[in-house]
């Protein structure tokens, strides 16, 4: 019974649950189980809520007495670890904060409670969101379940490898500039980021404020919209949280698995986005994605959105200024590590802490940060990147003129190798060119499985809607997973390599399913 | 070290002094400037144990955010409108970038370019009547910072330290910073003009009641900008700013003592340092504190994590048709209203104490009661400590000490003696009565009782007074006044005297 409840997707288990078929207790251990089984190989989560048995039980209880519970209610979730959770450390995957427990609840997380989603505990990721692999966790990195020798994409490497993994149904990321998107396109999940707004910051460990947003991660567009319709809404908290009706997403999405087809939607190609770059394997999983939707009753446009070619270069000022200033509260004085030696000032104490608990790509986005707000530079850098910004809003609200939806590829290539791009920072940052846009816009956007590579691996494809209109993306992207699904004989997931019990001596569990095309 | 001080008078001769304000006024919201936590500077929550009014923002936790306090806004837009400012259609935040333990976030959340009130003026009077018009430049919204205590070491100063304890409470208190334009002309009325301009400010504020103005408990504090230059350059001089003054009385001190030390150095061919200076009450001296060079790099940038401030036009109309009368049309009111002579004002408003005598008065003293216990006793007593007189005593306390008077529960004498006691902080008036028995004696028999006995004692002073010399009464006065430890109607004593030595 075990194996299967890890297999299904999180609305069919909630449906058990909530038919009483199956009970949270059950539903937690199978996945606990499931974790304790793989998780030694890929590593995907840094802390195991101790506690998830206890909690699953007191849903359970509730039930049995009689109580209406959330639809999601008893269905657990892995929570990366950038978000507070009161009761488990929260580190963001820094050494800084090891150890360190908050003690309030992030309003995501304290949202997922009220629904009575049973935390499974806290996922690996980049330290501080800064990277596109897991790699730059001080935790050691995150491997990809399709192929363990290959990253599971970043910085929520941890949560999607987590899905990917069967280990949960659900699962919270944030995406600061592709890091709900790129891990899904590469694990052949499914991932959302929110309009900016759209889901509330407070208790994010923020990375870069003005672009950061929290999302689902699941391995259906219905899940992520069941998991953002429980996240998502105003929250006083925080400051740029929209107060605003927001429709419902697990709705939309069922509207557009039942429609089975595009119809009368306008779907517009971003040029600058389909071409330099993309890998050969991917470009042509992009282009049968284009006639599948064709085929369906799409009408595809070509769009130009011509800024984008400066978009990483802004984006990579404007998120380690924002970055430098948001981490100088990570001073040992409060919280986190402290590195002390007898007789040494406050300076020198803030100074080796901060040497010895920040890894070498948060240090280089400090020093980068720091001198791109400097007097006497800030107009040519943040200045000048935050005007880049009003160009690619522009070139965005051009597009969306003439298409209700924008596709690219979710991300240029397939799960690169572990190691592979760790000492080339830059053809790290060029990795996200087809993510960052939709962040420095503050639209929504949605990664989505389309098929694998000639390597064997996922390949995503990206959505992305206008400012506000998330439920297009869940529409329109639920179409095409029920299109892709009859097509393949079940979602991209079900293509995974069966891992194999890590604890029972398998190693490398990579048995090669036939590709998807 | 001690600096070397030239004359004052001689100071004014070779140079022109430029002043420069920056006042920190902590607004008294219930709530801080970015957090739903308590406010310190809330009469409700003064006086508590450290690191108690906090919150995951007033910590710096990871994840928090802020969240603007809107009366803290309003409160801000009033001000600003009291200083005859221009209120901005759209404000921004800013982040001040530094690192210092006493921030939490090693930033701290401001404004730079764009201000919420900009472009003022406030009209002062000095003592002899008359009026200056001080420039103000902005008036912008920011979080304060929280304390430290350092622990060892003789200074008490961050250098030499042991340890050094933090208290967070005051972080994120909402602040109001008042800047002026440089201040040309003052010549030798800087060090009074700079004590007037303190306590108009204050005047402003407590008359907009948001918040206690209290300089001692840091409600308002004021550095003080001054630069001198030789009669005739055209060039401004290196300024000083004096930190945290915290008396008007020292704001008047420490700007006559920094134009006395930069006049000095100058004069012996030395140059100023651009640097902050302590001020130190005790010794009435500055010290040097941070060399402040204007390569300063606070790395400001927009605070991402608030939206701009963009007051309708309406509510600043509102709060404009809300706001109190101006300071010197306030003083002009006061005087007519209590009859008081130019001197008497003048005394007053030269002791700082026109809002204290105001207070009195709103209490329900007498206007020349007040006065004559702000501008007499408790004049005499500040001046003794060195403090300011409306750190003594509330003002109620004043009236209640007047009522108990003019009910004749207390003669003048045993007033004071109260006073002394209120001071000492052992309670109200009537408390401090009470508990050191302090009251006139009414007891009629218990006076005839001590009257004959003090005759019994001097049978020759009775023969004098039976002689008609009457005033030999006053050694049996005395005697029945020390018997009775001060508490008796002294003129009362005399009637029953001059009663019983005649029967």
């Amino acid at each position: 019974m075990s194996a299967d409840l890890t297999r299904l997707a999180g609305h069919e288990l909630a449906g058990l649950l909530a038919a009483g078929e199956v009970s949270s207790v059950e539903a937690t251990q199978a996945h606990l189980d499931r974790i304790a089984a793989v998780d030694g190989e890929l590593h995907a989560f840094l802390h195991v809520n101790a506690g998830a048995i206890d909690q699953a039980r007191a849903i359970d209880e509730r039930r049995a007495s009689g109580e209406q519970l959330h639809e999601l209610a008893g269905a657990p979730v892995a929570i990366k670890d950038v978000l507070c959770t009161v009761g488990m450390p929260s580190t963001s995957g820094s050494r800084i904060l090891e150890g360190w427990i908050p003690p309030y609840d992030a309003t995501p997380v304290a949202r997922l409670k009220a629904a009575g989603l049973v935390p499974l505990g806290k996922t690996n990721m980049d330290e501080f969101a800064m990277g596109s692999s897991t790699e730059h966790s001080a935790y050691g990195p995150t491997r990809n379940p399709w192929d363990l020798e290959r990253i599971p994409g970043g910085s929520g490497g941890g949560s999607a490898a987590a899905v990917a993994s069967f280990e949960a149904p659900f699962a919270l990321g944030s995406d600061t500039g592709g890091s709900i998107r790129q891990p899904a396109a590469v694990t052949g999940t499914v991932g959302v980021k929110p309009t900016y707004g759209g889901v509330s910051r407070y208790g994010s460990i923020a990375l870069a404020s003005s672009l950061d947003q929290v999302g689902p991660v699941t391995r259906t567009v219905l899940d992520s919209a069941l998991l953002h319709d429980v996240i998502g809404g105003h929250d006083p908290h925080d400051s740029t949280s929209l107060d605003r009706d927001w429709p419902s997403f697990a709705a939309a999405a069922r509207e557009g698995a039942a429609a089975g087809d595009l119809r009368g939607l306008r779907v517009g190609v971003v040029r600058e986005l389909d071409s330099d770059g993309i890998a050969a394997d991917v470009d042509a999983r992009f282009q049968e994605a284009v006639q599948l939707m064709t085929d369906a009753g799409a009408e595809v446009v070509e769009v130009s959105c011509p800024s984008f070619a400066y978009s990483v270069a802004a984006y990579y000022l404007i998120l380690p200024a924002e970055a430098s200033s948001n981490l100088a509260r990570f001073d040992s004085v409060r919280f986190g590590l402290r590195v002390e030696r007898p007789g040494q000032t406050v300076e020198d104490v803030m100074g080796a802490t901060r040497e010895a608990g920040f890894g070498p790509e948060v240090k280089r986005r400090i020093i980068l940060g720091t001198y791109a707000l400097s007097a006497g530079y800030y107009d040519a850098y943040y200045g000048s990147a935050q005007k880049v910004r009003t160009l690619i809003q522009r070139d965005f609200d051009a597009a969306f003129a003439q298409a209700d939806l924008l596709i690219s590829p979710a991300a240029p290539t397939t799960a690169f190798k572990l190691g592979e791009k760790l000492d080339d920072p830059l053809a790290m940052y060029v990795n996200d060119i087809t993510t960052i846009p939709a962040n420095l816009a503050g639209i929504p956007g949605m990664g989505l499985p389309m098929g694998l590579g000639d390597d064997g691996l996922p390949v995503g494809l990206q959505l992305l809607a206008p400012m506000f209109e998330d439920d297009r993306l869940y529409r329109a992207g639920a179409a095409i997973e029920a299109l892709l699904a009859e097509r393949w004989g079940g979602i991209l997931t079900t293509k995974a390599p069966l891992l194999r019990d890590a604890a029972a001596g398998g190693s490398s569990g990579t048995d090669r399913t036939e590709a998807a095309r | 070290m001690k600096d070397k001080l030239m004359d004052f008078d001689r100071a004014l001769e070779l140079f022109e002094p430029v002043l420069g304000f920056e006042v920190h006024v902590e607004l008294g919201t219930r709530t801080k400037m970015f957090s739903a936590a308590p406010n310190p500077a809330h009469p409700d929550f003064h006086d508590v144990e450290p690191n108690t009014l906090v919150d995951p923002l007033s910590l710096g936790l990871p994840g928090s955010l802020p969240v603007v306090n809107a009366l803290a806004v309003r409160h801000s837009i009033a001000l600003g409108l009291a200083l005859g400012c221009e209120i901005a259609e759209s404000s921004r935040f800013a982040r001040k970038n530094y690192f210092y333990p006493d921030v939490p976030k090693n930033y701290q959340i401001s404004q730079y370019d764009e201000p919420i009130a900009f472009e003022g003026q406030v009209e002062i009077e000095l003592a002899d009547g008359r009026q200056v018009t001080i420039p103000i430049e902005r008036a912008h919204m920011e979080e304060d910072a929280g304390k430290l205590t350092h622990v060892g070491g003789s200074t008490g100063r961050i250098q030499g330290a042991e340890y050094s304890l933090v208290d967070y409470n005051r972080a994120g208190v909402p602040l109001v910073e008042i800047v002026t334009k440089p201040i040309f002309g003052a010549e030798h009325d800087a060090p009074e003009l700079a004590k007037a301009y303190v306590a108009a400010i204050r005047d402003i504020v407590l008359s907009l009641g948001i918040s206690e103005a209290r300089m001692e408990r840091g409600n308002l504090r004021c550095d003080a900008n001054v630069s001198l230059r030789p009669r005739g350059q055209e060039r401004l001089g290196t300024r000083t700013e004096t930190k945290n003054v915290n008396s008007m009385r020292s704001v008047e001190r420490a700007v006559r003592y920094e134009i006395q030390r930069q006049a000095a150095i100058l004069a012996d061919g030395g140059t100023i340092t651009q640097e902050t200076r302590h001020w130190h009450e005790d010794t009435g001296t500055t010290s040097a504190g941070r060399v402040k060079s204007d390569a300063d790099d606070y790395r400001y940038f927009p605070e991402p994590d608030l939206l701009p401030v963009q007051p309708s036009r309406e509510l600043v109309e509102e709060l404009r048709a809300l706001l109190p009368e101006q300071p010197v049309a306030r003083r002009r009111r006061l005087k007519g209203d209590w009859g008081f002579s130019d001197l008497e004002f003048q005394d007053v408003v030269n002791g700082d104490m026109l809002h204290v005598v105001e207070a009195t008065v709103a209490a329900g003293a007498a206007p020349q009661a007040a006065r004559k216990w702000w501008t007499g006793e408790l004049a005499r007593v500040a001046n003794e400590r060195g403090v300011d007189a409306s750190t003594l005593v509330e003002p109620a306390h004043v009236a209640e000490l007047q009522r108990l008077i003019d009910e004749g529960t207390l003669t003048d004498r045993l007033a004071r003696q109260a006073l002394e006691g209120v001071i000492a902080g052992e309670g109200s008036p009537s408390e401090v009565a009470a508990a050191r028995g302090l009251q006139v004696v009414t007891d009629e028999s218990a006076l005839v009782a001590a009257v004959d006995e003090a005759l019994a004692a001097q049978p020759d002073v009775l023969q004098k007074i039976r002689d008609g010399k009457v005033q030999a009464a006053g050694a049996v006065i005395g005697a029945v006044m020390k018997a009775m430890r001060g508490q008796a109607d002294a003129a009362r004593v005399r009637e029953i005297v001059l009663e019983r030595a005649s029967s």
